[in-house]
């Protein structure tokens, strides 16, 4: 059985991200970049599927420039069996992830994809339901937990209010939430061993998909800054300030 | 122009998230119509009719709908859509579960989280958890589209719309329902609560959170929040988390308890109307946005403030 982990190179999640000042983007130059963390928990979920004997082979496959060769190295470090790499320079839309990753699929066929819910930079939310419903494949968000049994899987979801528990056959698209797991660090002879395993660069040009972008980003503006306030004495003093100035009590 | 807005209920009780993703279906302009999915909710829809400026409501119901599944919801709304300009869905967990299927079908961008309409086809989100806000133009002829309920102020009562069922779709496939835990609780519900306490790691354990942080709601007739931190400790249920990963609020009233306000807590309440902190760190982050700040040990301060509260 083949697992399938999607993974995006991100700014680092610690770094605070600085719009450009002609607002045209956010600055990423000489910037930290990482995995983004939903992806690291995908990965995570990936090579433990491995490590109990359900999968046997994980693929990790990034969109993106040639540097994303080192976030498909970190999935290597952390346990994936190999990587490809379908390389460009543009910056895909969730929609046009989608349908790359569509097109991945059709060439590798893997039985399951483990993917993050989310990328940290365009907070889209998407990239997998929309997989999902191109390929036809039953879709399970949100995951806080994964069993595989025979050709089955059984997913528990974050919801609103609580968990839902739903079950589907395989092939299904997961995409992780926080709590599915905490993944591992990379230890020192797996990043080496790690440099040796097979990662393959492809063209984009060579899946034939249209990823012109559909949205026009008119532009990246700075939020409104909030300005810090006052420092009361003491528990009373704040209350009088919040029923008498603030008028919310 | 016609839009459609998709409810959000609980079991027939219609969220006032529906009333504010009319507000920003009605910014859009032109028709507003709503469709309610689900199992046994024709109150939902009744309630849905009452909205100030709805043209009409529609009403899918099945087994699969009920269980809000994304298949059985996209099912539903695709079809529609030969009929509709826009689709706005709340962005609560569920909305963002199915919305982006239905554009994946449509062959349409998804716009996730419009925090503003500038113009019918020019929309501003936030973006890298809220330390950014894009402004994206669409000219594609259809929009598919989730709406943060909290940036945009609730659509009044005194619709008085038709309700007419449609056809519930092809369900959920493959995919089947098999249990769901939900939490019961008297208090409000987080996003839509005009008060929320949040306590953070401070609190050091899950019995110290409930000690401190749920009497001081419950007095307020608040919400209760938690910081990542606070989740990932086990002190506060996930479904509590109030930041970039969970949820966003933007109540009346924030107050921040024991938390520091890291980055990622911070996007997910910074348009509070009123942050109040209380932290024994003075120059913890939080102090930086907190309206009225309180440097003190929580365990003595919180009990004062229950004094001062009488």
């Amino acid at each position: 059985m083949k697992v399938l982990v999607p993974v995006k190179r991100v700014i680092d999640y610690n770094v605070k991200p600085r719009v450009k000042s002609d607002e045209t983007g956010v600055d990423l130059a000489n910037v930290k970049m990482s995995m983004n963390p939903f992806c690291e928990i995908a990965v995570e979920e990936a090579v433990r599927l491995k490590e109990k004997g359900v999968v046997t082979e994980v693929v990790a496959v990034s969109i993106g420039p040639a540097q994303a060769q080192e976030t498909l190295r970190t999935a290597l470090a952390m346990g994936a069996d190999r990587a490809i790499l379908v390389q460009t320079d543009a910056d895909l839309e969730p929609l046009a992830v989608a349908k790359v990753l569509k097109a991945v699929i059709d060439e590798e066929s893997p039985n399951l994809v483990v993917m993050g819910k989310q990328a940290i930079d365009g907070d889209n939310n998407a990239t997998g339901q929309m997989l999902s419903a191109l390929l036809g494949w039953p879709q399970a968000s949100f995951a806080s937990k994964l069993e595989i049994a025979g050709d089955k899987a059984t997913v528990t979801r974050e919801v609103d209010g609580g968990l839902q528990t739903i079950e589907a056959p395989l092939p299904v698209i997961i995409t992780a939430d926080l709590r599915l797991n905490e993944p591992r660090y990379a230890s020192l002879p797996n990043i080496m061993k790690a440099k040796k395993k097979p990662l393959d660069a492809k063209d984009i040009a060579s899946y034939g998909v249209d990823i012109a972008p559909r949205l026009k980003v008119v532009k990246v503006a700075e939020p409104p800054k909030r300005s810090g306030g006052i420092k009361v004495e003491n528990a009373a003093d704040l209350v009088a300030k919040l029923k008498n100035e603030a008028g919310v009590l | 122009m016609a839009v459609l807005v998709i409810a959000d209920h609980t079991g027939g009780a219609l969220s006032d998230n529906t009333h504010k993703t009319v507000s920003a279906a009605k910014a859009i302009g032109g028709d507003i119509d709503i469709l309610v999915t689900g199992k046994d909710c024709k109150s939902a829809a009744e309630a849905a009719a009452k909205i100030e400026g709805v043209r009409k409501v529609l009403l899918a119901q099945s087994d699969d709908l009920g269980h809000g599944l994304a298949e059985a919801i996209e099912a539903v709304v695709v079809p529609l859509m030969s009929g509709y300009d826009a689709v706005l869905t709340p962005a609560t967990s569920q909305g963002k579960n199915f919305s982006p299927r239905i554009a994946a079908k449509l062959d349409v961008s998804h716009i996730s989280d419009i925090v503003e309409v500038v113009d019918a086809s020019t929309f501003v989100r936030p973006i890298y958890a809220g330390n950014a806000l894009e402004t994206v133009q669409s000219s594609e002829a259809k929009k598919v589209i989730t709406v943060r309920p909290t940036a945009f102020k609730a659509a009044g009562e005194g619709g008085s719309a038709s309700v007419e069922d449609v056809d519930a779709g092809a369900g959920a496939g493959a995919t089947k329902f098999v249990t769901e835990e939900i939490v019961k609780s008297e208090r409000p519900e987080l996003t839509g609560a005009k008060i929320v306490v949040s306590g953070g790691r401070a609190m050091g354990s899950a019995e110290e959170f409930q000690k401190v942080i749920e009497p001081l709601a419950d007095r307020l007739g608040a919400a209760v929040g938690a910081s990542r931190a606070a989740v990932d400790a086990g002190y506060a249920p996930n479904d509590y988390q109030v930041g970039q990963t969970g949820k966003v609020v933007a109540p009346e009233l924030y107050i921040a308890i024991g938390i520091s306000g890291a980055i990622q807590h911070l996007a997910g309440m910074k348009d509070s109307k009123v942050i109040v902190a209380i932290n024994k760190d003075g120059d913890a982050p939080i102090f930086q946005v907190a309206d009225y700040g309180l440097v003190a040990d929580y365990k003595a301060a919180v009990p004062e403030l229950m004094t001062a509260l009488g």
